[in-house]
């Protein structure tokens, strides 16, 4: 285990920058998948079969294949960026359909007769919405959109995996290749290193969900 | 149309919502337009880019259609070895986790809790080097290595999330399931083969419909590490030698969303069928499929 011991300062600097990875998808993910999941439930028909058809088709293709189409398709039409924007940018819109999926699912749960009995005591939509519906919809949005997140956490490794440099892979690379460690050590300190945020991040989504838990 | 956000519009709001229609589409279309003008403008459309996947004469066509269904095939077999391992495994680990007492318990959950948090990539990865390095050798397994270590990468994580939702089926269960099979003389175990299991897959068969959505396009994650040729590192060779990613990508990527769309549908038919069932014989099915 010295290769991992050694070299702390390079798996730190590593793990900061896969975390960085991991954050940018976060928020990305977040304000797309808002934005879609806005789509599918506002009253406009063709924005709902935009929303409708943007999840069903980033859903069920893989990661990699958006990955790929970005990293090798993007650039024959001129849209050349590093491997690190088209790595971030390719783990937000796969992610954003799950978002979307766990936003929509939350609002459903809110029962009609909520909204009719706020709209009926004469509150505008705008206080209807965030007074009555979005508090009540949030407690069944976090466990699954923390699920979705931590899911996209891990998800990251597939970017990092692809060569963003500088991150927990590129440790993995240069220790092994360039300076002749074993590679099973450094693999191990490499899965360590994302169990350290996949774990807490887990921790935190069990601990958030028993806080905002319903009492049925 | 009425849901919890807005009422049936009245005519003011359909005159609002006829607008907002026309509007979106055009900036959707407008958007359309944009991309396909790029496209265009660098002769993405050209016929030489298409013609070797969607022209039967082209002399490439049989070769590169031959290859992407080896590909295709690679994917499915990686895919269908994962599911039923991981059924297997899973299965054993979620009966393991209810039935083992406290202490016994704890090496179980520490082992699913530790590989759901793994990412499968780093789990097929770390597979491939742990192998190497200790110099196991895998050679009497049929199929390639490469196989092997996405086989088995993927069935560490699957199958403890197979667990989970063994153990969610199981618990869904009315109490009176397992009270009648101790009355009436089983033992625990008997009772979990014999009574309790066999309810529980059947409301489990729309999550493992969908569990398999998830390994299919988890096979595609050796792609990146280049372990093994299923269908998206073999387009991605196919397209290096004719220059054409964006029109091979484009078809691996409706190749894997038709396949994983029919399967998503095939978990929708199947859990409106049981529930349905279940409602006419009676039992109740819904909790159980809510729950898993």
């Amino acid at each position: 285990m010295d290769a991992v011991f050694d070299n702390l300062d390079l798996f730190w600097s590593g793990f900061l920058r896969s975390l960085g990875i991991c954050l940018w998808g976060m928020v990305g993910s977040l304000v797309l998948g808002t934005f879609i999941a806005a789509c599918r439930v506002s009253p406009i028909p063709s924005l709902r079969w935009f929303g409708t058809s943007w999840v069903t088709l980033v859903r069920n293709c893989p990661l990699t294949v958006v990955l790929f189409f970005m990293a090798f398709g993007l650039p024959e039409i001129g849209i050349n960026q590093s491997y690190y924007v088209f790595g971030v940018a390719a783990l937000v819109i796969y992610t954003s359909a799950f978002v979307c999926e766990a936003i929509r699912s939350g609002i459903n749960s809110v029962s009609a007769g909520q909204a009719e009995a706020a709209r009926s005591i004469g509150l505008t939509f705008s206080q209807s919405l965030s007074q009555v519906v979005m508090p009540q919809a949030f407690r069944s949005i976090v466990p699954p959109l923390g699920s979705v997140i931590i899911a996209m956490f891990k998800n990251s490794a597939v970017v990092g995996a692809f060569g963003v440099g500088g991150d927990l892979w590129s440790v993995y690379k240069n220790l092994t290749s360039a300076q002749g460690y074993d590679g099973l050590p450094v693999i191990t300190g490499v899965a360590v290193g994302y169990l350290c945020i996949t774990l807490p991040a887990a921790a935190f989504l069990a601990y958030t969900e028993r806080k905002v838990a319903i009492a049925r | 149309m009425s849901n919890v956000l807005y009422d049936e519009p009245g005519p003011k709001a359909r005159r609002r919502a006829a607008i907002g229609t026309v509007v979106a589409a055009a900036i959707l279309l407008g958007l359309t337009g944009v991309a396909v003008w790029r496209l265009a403008d660098r002769g993405q459309f050209d016929a030489e880019l298409w013609s070797p996947l969607i022209n039967p004469g082209d002399d490439n066509f049989v070769l590169v259609w031959r290859l992407l269904g080896k590909g295709l095939l690679a994917t499915l077999t990686a895919a269908v070895l994962a599911i039923s391992l991981s059924l297997v495994i899973g299965t054993l680990l979620g009966v393991a986790r209810m039935m083992l007492g406290k202490g016994g318990r704890i090496p179980v959950v520490a082992a699913i809790e530790l590989f759901r948090g793994l990412p499968v990539i780093i789990s097929i990865f770390y597979v491939y080097i742990l192998i190497r390095s200790t110099g196991i050798d895998i050679s009497f397994l049929p199929g390639s290595d490469g196989l092997w270590f996405l086989v088995i990468g993927l069935t560490l994580y699957n199958s403890v999330i197979i667990a989970e939702i063994v153990r969610a089926g199981v618990n869904s269960l009315p109490r009176g399931q397992s009270e009648a099979a101790l009355a009436i003389g089983m033992t625990r175990w008997k009772s979990m083969k014999n009574v309790e299991l066999p309810q529980a897959f059947r409301t489990m068969l729309p999550a493992l419909i969908s569990q398999l959505v998830v390994i299919l396009k988890d096979t595609s994650l050796v792609a990146v590490l280049g372990l093994y040729t299923e269908l998206l590192r073999r387009g991605n060779i196919i397209s290096l030698n004719l220059d054409n990613p964006i029109q091979v990508l484009f078809v691996v990527g409706v190749i894997f969303i038709v396949i994983n769309y029919g399967l998503s549908k095939l978990a929708e038919f199947v859990e409106r069928r049981l529930s349905t069932r279940g409602q006419s014989s009676g039992v109740r099915l819904e909790t159980g499929a809510a729950a898993a």
